[in-house]
């Protein structure tokens, strides 16, 4: 029970938050935070379908994250949803493109590892 | 324009507009998690326990700052890149630590110190040694002004 819901977790950050920053980036930067604004961009994010889905995928991990907090340790269930961050690096790297230095390599592995840590 | 061109006064705009907005996501989830957290019942034996406990007052409250914490990363998401905005909005978990020791004086351990130091050396390396965006803009649709 608890290592499935951490592979619900874990998947289904990887996929919302892929797919978020897909969604957004084809939106293009946001410049305008006036009220007005916002709402129409709200009206544009919502038929925005990776944005949705994100949204979707973000929902089904925060529901298996209480799950998982009823049936373990919080010094558990923080790092190993922490390795999400490696596991999304690779992919905005491949997916996305970015242009991944060994900086951010190195950044995300030390947090990591300072995550596992923290919460041992 | 391409974010790899060497216009200065374009990138140091991108990147305070970065750090701005990911203090309002790293603000929004730790506050919001901490709610959540003091408001959960130990448990949830059905799955109606877990709709009617949103309706509990912290567990609304943190819920509206976890709302306000998927905007504002929306926003990160629109110009800022995943590789960077994940280990630079780590900085939470730091502060999930101090808050611990300060509000509830919660003990923290060496090991605890030295984690908590990867994790800041983490994101002053992502976040003062890179740059926010390293993708062109010309693959994106964005409103150029």
């Amino acid at each position: 029970m608890k290592w499935a819901l951490v592979g619900v977790i874990v998947g289904a950050t990887t996929v919302g938050e892929v797919l978020q920053a897909i969604g957004m980036r084809r939106h293009g930067e946001i410049r305008d935070f006036r009220l007005g604004a916002l709402g129409r961009l709200l009206s544009v994010l919502v038929r925005n379908w990776m944005v949705v889905a994100s949204v979707v995928a973000m929902a089904v991990s925060f529901f298996a994250y209480l799950g998982l907090l009823t049936v373990s340790e919080l010094s558990f269930a923080v790092p190993v949803t922490a390795v999400t961050c490696v596991l999304e690096t690779v992919l905005a790297k491949y997916v996305l493109k970015e242009h991944v230095s060994w900086l951010r390599w190195a950044g995300a592995s030390l947090v990591v590892f300072g995550v596992a840590l923290v919460s041992a | 324009m391409t974010a790899a061109g060497p216009i200065t006064k374009e990138t140091a705009r991108l990147r305070w507009k970065t750090w701005a907005c990911a203090a309002v996501v790293v603000a929004s989830n730790v506050s919001g998690n901490y709610l959540l957290k003091s408001g959960m019942p130990a448990e949830l034996p059905t799955p109606l326990a877990y709709i009617t406990v949103l309706f509990r007052p912290e567990v609304t409250l943190g819920v509206l700052l976890l709302i306000l914490w998927l905007a504002s990363r929306l926003a990160l998401f629109s110009w800022a890149d995943l590789s960077y905005v994940l280990p630079v909005t780590s900085i939470g978990y730091v502060l999930v630590a101090i808050a611990g020791r300060v509000l509830l004086h919660e003990q923290i351990s060496n090991k605890r110190w030295v984690g908590i130091a990867l994790i800041m050396a983490g994101v002053a390396l992502v976040g003062g040694g890179t740059a926010p965006q390293t993708y062109s803009r010309e693959t994106t649709r964005g409103d150029r002004r």
